[in-house]
């Protein structure tokens, strides 16, 4: 040990001891939030938080297979009457009238507050005079079986008024008395966590109350019922997500560890050397950490997966310092290369840093952070730490015999050539197919949970809700009155069949101003008995015989405005809590929109309608959400951005190859190969059928980050001399390790981790085949004219 | 609410549906006019249409309410009850869906979803098709008159409908329904003249 070396092992132990400290503190999480992005725009935050916390985040659809109808009916109504009891959930619905009755209690006590015909012009004698006529018309209709027995009383109609307002929207089929999907071989029932979708922990105990309330009843049906129990929606994905990622992550680290230490130890022959080569490796992932840590506040367990791809490139170093050290040129041909190396990694991952995309963000981070410290690790404590007689085996005959192979790849130099340009070709032949567009792309959700999903969602009637409008306002009175303003102006629309219909927090419950609004609008029971005689001149209906009629808006005269808690127990409770919500210190109230069934445009919204009727509404906070729209505006926004921060990357890298090569020949010498594997891949990925994500792309920045290190070793001094066989011997080992570290990510089952793993491991693969193929020829014997 | 009202009246609609059948069946002597025969000349399909008159007697009124319109039959299963007076309505049935259009509102039920009110309503369906054993399932058949002026009272069996329908009167000439009469449980009645505007085979 050296006098110099001393305090460079006390700062290391220093450093070492302050990251095991902070990944000590450190949160991890494995929720969707690194799949969300950071939105930019107002409607893609609102997007964002309603992907995060919003009605659908908390949606569980259940679906019950097998057995026949009648056990399906029963084993719905059986699971139901559980979660309806159970604290966890919010709201229970399997098409069993369960809140009918206080649902029209409510509606019909309340009508004179609630119904959006009520107001000045309908209690003057000619306003009862045409809404009571109606109401005798209506008498003819069908509909009037339903209306005769409530005339007396309701003589306007205003529960038919807030009947028609609630009957939107697709309803799903019912066999039995429950919900069934349109062929009747499945039984339906949703199901809402009071949990918020970011609560995973309550949200996973909600799906194993759904578990065993099911195995419960399940076990009242005889036996051989063999029923079946499906569970999708969001909730159920960001379980499933976090227990896959949580896993994957385990498994994947186990795994390219035993594979990387297997091929430390048959290389090293040596214990201690494996130890040794680990150190940097062990140093680098806990930088790492500590520096997502303290960067984001907590590390997203798919930045640890990508932690594993962290060992194939530090554990390098190490190889490349026990390898060459003991050769003739010894530390100083292969220093500057490997700085060299390290810093084109840092230019490739640091482009990630500034990423919107949170899982990129700290992968670039965590990723620099690790491999600076790896490498300062190895370069100035490694060496000291070797014993006096160490040694490993002598991999100068494998060097050797890898020449030859060498000089065979020479050989193959045209065959590869002439495999870029056919994959160039590929890929030009396919450039309109190339890309991914859609953000779903980046789901962690698996094909088959996505099929069953949309087959629920398809079921139940209950499309994504694609468009919205969204008011904000400081208190929910406030945001009750901006959603009757936009109520307003979307009525008319509905009308001329611009838009289906619309749903509103303000139909369920009004606001303050707008209820004591009607309720002046009511006359007094004395004056309303006066102007009855006239409005009814003429109809079969006498006046006298709307006495209760009279009685009635005299009590709605009396009574206090309608307030959320007096909803508590009926349907319309849920239908306010999810449309009106508290969002940081504002509330927020959502207006879906339905298209239209029938008229000029079948399912489709006239959206230039909508934000023309929007223009100019009261309050800057009235937005019209176009969530698919929004979603795939973000995605193209995300992979532009990842676009150019792509090519910043490989602007930095071959700026950095230039100034340290200074020469752009050599400059070239070192791009081609890397271009070369890039377009090899992208051709392979096409061919497999994988349209490319934000994340291969991201991956093909890492091919050339990491193979840069090849074509440099292989460019050498520039002087065209081959490789002395130490250094290709470390090549082919330092390849295998990094193959291995990203290959096992190639078979990981979260997407995000596979795109990358399936891109970089047969890049790194390739890029070392063709640095070595395309090296500047050194063997005369392999026949190549010298240029 | 809204889903027994609709099945009512797509009992109605479904009755009315004999009106605008075969009218030149075979002419089965008066004498010995059975109900077997009279099924076996109502299921003669065809489409076709008809205009109605509807009067509706109901005890909240002093008078009746009367509508009047068309009923359309199409080959294989639509089947339309067009109200042009007092307001005009639109009750289509198609296949298992009932679509009710009122104004710019539309309502649409499956019938299906009714379990066994569904089974009263395709018993009916099968009836037109010549179908006695469904009918006599839901319903006591009496038949009364001759082949040229007959009476078909169907009493429902099925508790739950008896609470809502008491009778159902049907009046007819051959293969050609004249009048439905339906009596409620709340002593409302309703009838329902039909006059044939033509046929197609």
């Amino acid at each position: 040990m050296t006098r110099r070396f001393v305090p460079a092992l006390l700062l290391w132990l220093a450093f070492v001891g302050t990251c095991i400290a902070v990944a000590g503190q450190t949160r991890f999480t494995t929720d969707l939030s690194a799949f969300l992005p950071e939105a930019p725009s107002e409607e893609q935050r609102v997007l964002v938080e309603q992907l995060r916390d919003g009605v659908v985040s908390r949606l569980l659809l259940v679906g019950i297979e097998g057995g026949d109808a009648g056990q399906r009916a029963q084993l719905s109504r059986g699971l139901a009457r559980q979660l309806r009891t159970d604290a966890a959930f919010g709201m229970v619905a399997n098409g069993e009238p369960v809140h009918r009755e206080r649902d029209q209690a409510l509606l019909f006590t309340h009508r004179y507050l609630l119904s959006p015909a009520i107001g000045a012009e309908r209690f003057t004698t000619a306003g009862l005079r045409q809404a009571i006529g109606e109401s005798v018309d209506l008498l003819a209709s069908p509909l009037g079986m339903l209306t005769k027995a409530l005339l007396p009383r309701d003589p306007t109609g205003e529960l038919m008024q807030l009947l028609e307002r609630l009957d939107g929207g697709a309803r799903p089929a019912t066999r039995d008395g429950v919900w069934a999907s349109r062929d009747g071989r499945r039984a339906l029932l949703l199901a809402q966590t009071r949990a918020s979708g970011s609560d995973l922990d309550r949200q996973q105990a909600a799906i194993s109350t759904l578990h065993s309330a099911f195995a419960e009843e399940a076990a009242k049906l005889p036996a051989g019922a063999n029923l079946k129990l499906l569970i999708s929606g969001a909730p159920a994905f960001a379980v499933d997500s976090r227990a896959t990622i949580e896993s994957e992550v385990t498994r994947l680290a186990l795994v390219s560890t035993a594979i990387i230490v297997a091929l430390l130890l048959f290389i090293y022959r040596s214990p201690t050397a494996l130890v040794l080569g680990l150190l940097p490796v062990v140093s680098g992932a806990l930088a790492g950490v500590a520096a997502v840590s303290l960067g984001f506040g907590m590390v997203h367990g798919v930045t640890l997966g990508f932690g594993t791809t962290l060992i194939g490139e530090a554990v390098d170093y190490a190889i490349y310092l026990f390898v060459q050290s003991g050769t003739r040129d010894g530390r100083d041909t292969f220093w500057p290369t490997i700085r060299l190396g390290v810093l084109t990694s840092i230019c490739g991952f640091g482009a990630l840093m500034f990423s919107g995309f949170p899982g990129l963000a700290q992968l670039g981070l965590y990723s620099i952070a690790g491999l600076v410290v790896a490498a300062l690790t190895t370069r100035f404590i490694l060496p000291h730490l070797l014993p006096a007689r160490f040694a490993i085996r002598d991999v100068t005959p494998l060097g050797m015999q890898l020449r030859g192979l060498l000089a065979a790849a020479g050989k193959l130099r045209w065959l590869l050539i002439a495999l870029a340009f056919a994959a160039g070709g590929v890929v030009y032949a396919q450039r309109d197919r190339l890309w991914n567009h859609e953000l779903s792309a980046l789901s962690p959700v698996p094909p088959a949970a996505q099929a069953l999903d949309l087959a629920l969602r398809t079921d139940v009637g209950a499309p994504d809700v694609r468009y919205m409008v969204v008011v904000r306002a400081a208190d929910p009175e406030a945001a009750l009155q901006a959603a009757e303003a936009a109520s307003g102006r979307l009525q008319p629309l509905v009308e001329s069949g611009a838009i289906g219909g619309f749903e509103s927090p303000s139909f369920y419950l009004p606001s303050r101003a707008r209820q004591l609004e009607r309720k002046a609008a009511l006359p007094d029971a004395a004056e309303l008995r006066a102007r009855l005689p006239e409005a009814t001149r003429g109809l079969p209906l006498p006046a006298a015989r709307l006495e209760p009629f009279v009685e009635d808006v005299a009590a709605a005269r009396e009574r206090a405005p309608l307030t959320r808690a007096d909803l508590d127990g009926t349907s319309f409770a849920i239908a306010v809590d999810s449309l009106l919500m508290r969002q940081g210190e504002r509330w927020t109230a959502l207006l879906p929109l339905r298209a239209p069934t029938t008229g000029a445009h079948p399912g489709e919204i006239d959206t230039a309608a909508v934000r023309h009727a929007l223009e100019g509404a009261p309050g800057s906070d009235t937005l019209f959400i176009d969530m698919k729209g929004e979603s795939d505006r973000l995605y193209a926004g995300y992979f532009r951005e990842a676009l150019l921060l792509s090519l910043a990357g490989v602007l930095g890298i071959v700026a950095l190859l230039g100034a340290t090569l200074r020469s752009a020949r050599r400059v070239v010498r070192v791009l081609l190969p890397l271009a070369a594997s890039v377009l090899v891949v992208v051709a392979g990925l096409l061919l497999a059928g994988v349209a490319l994500t934000i994340l291969h792309l991201v991956g093909l920045l890492l091919i050339v980050a990491v193979g840069s290190n090849y074509a440099l070793f292989f460019d050498g001094k520039g002087d065209g001399s081959a490789p002395p066989p130490g250094t290709l011997a470390s090549m082919l080992f330092a390849n295998l390790t990094t193959v291995a570290g990203f290959g096992v990510l190639a078979f990981s089952s979260v997407p995000v981790l596979q795109a990358i793993g399936g891109t970089v491991g047969p890049g790194a693969l390739l890029a070392l085949l063709f640095a070595a193929a395309l090296a500047r020829p050194s063997c005369p014997a392999a026949g190549a004219p010298e240029r | 609410m809204f889903r027994t009202a609709y099945l009512r009246c797509s009992i109605a609609i479904l009755l009315a549906l004999g009106a605008v059948l075969d009218i030149a069946g075979p002419a089965a002597a008066a004498e010995g006019w059975t109900v077997a025969q009279l099924m076996q000349t109502l299921g003669k399909q065809s489409s076709g249409q008809a205009t109605f008159v509807e009067r509706k007697h109901l005890a909240v009124l002093d008078q009746p309410v009367e509508s009047s319109g068309e009923l359309r039959f199409q080959a294989p299963d639509r089947l339309e009850k067009i109200t042009l007076k007092p307001r005009p309505e639109s009750l289509v049935l198609e296949g298992n869906t009932l679509t009710v259009t009122r104004g710019k509102k539309q309502f649409s039920v499956r019938l299906s979803d009714y379990g066994e009110v569904a089974g009263f309503i395709d018993s009916i369906r099968a009836t037109l098709a010549g179908d006695r054993a469904t009918l006599e399932r839901t319903y006591a058949l009496h038949l009364a008159g001759s082949a040229e002026r007959w009476t078909l009272t169907l009493l429902p069996r099925d508790q739950r409908m008896a609470e809502m329908i008491v009778r159902i009167n049907i009046a007819g000439t051959r293969g050609q329904l004249r009048e439905i009469e339906i009596m409620q449980a709340d002593g409302d009645r309703s009838v329902m003249e039909i006059v044939t505007m033509g046929q197609t085979r």
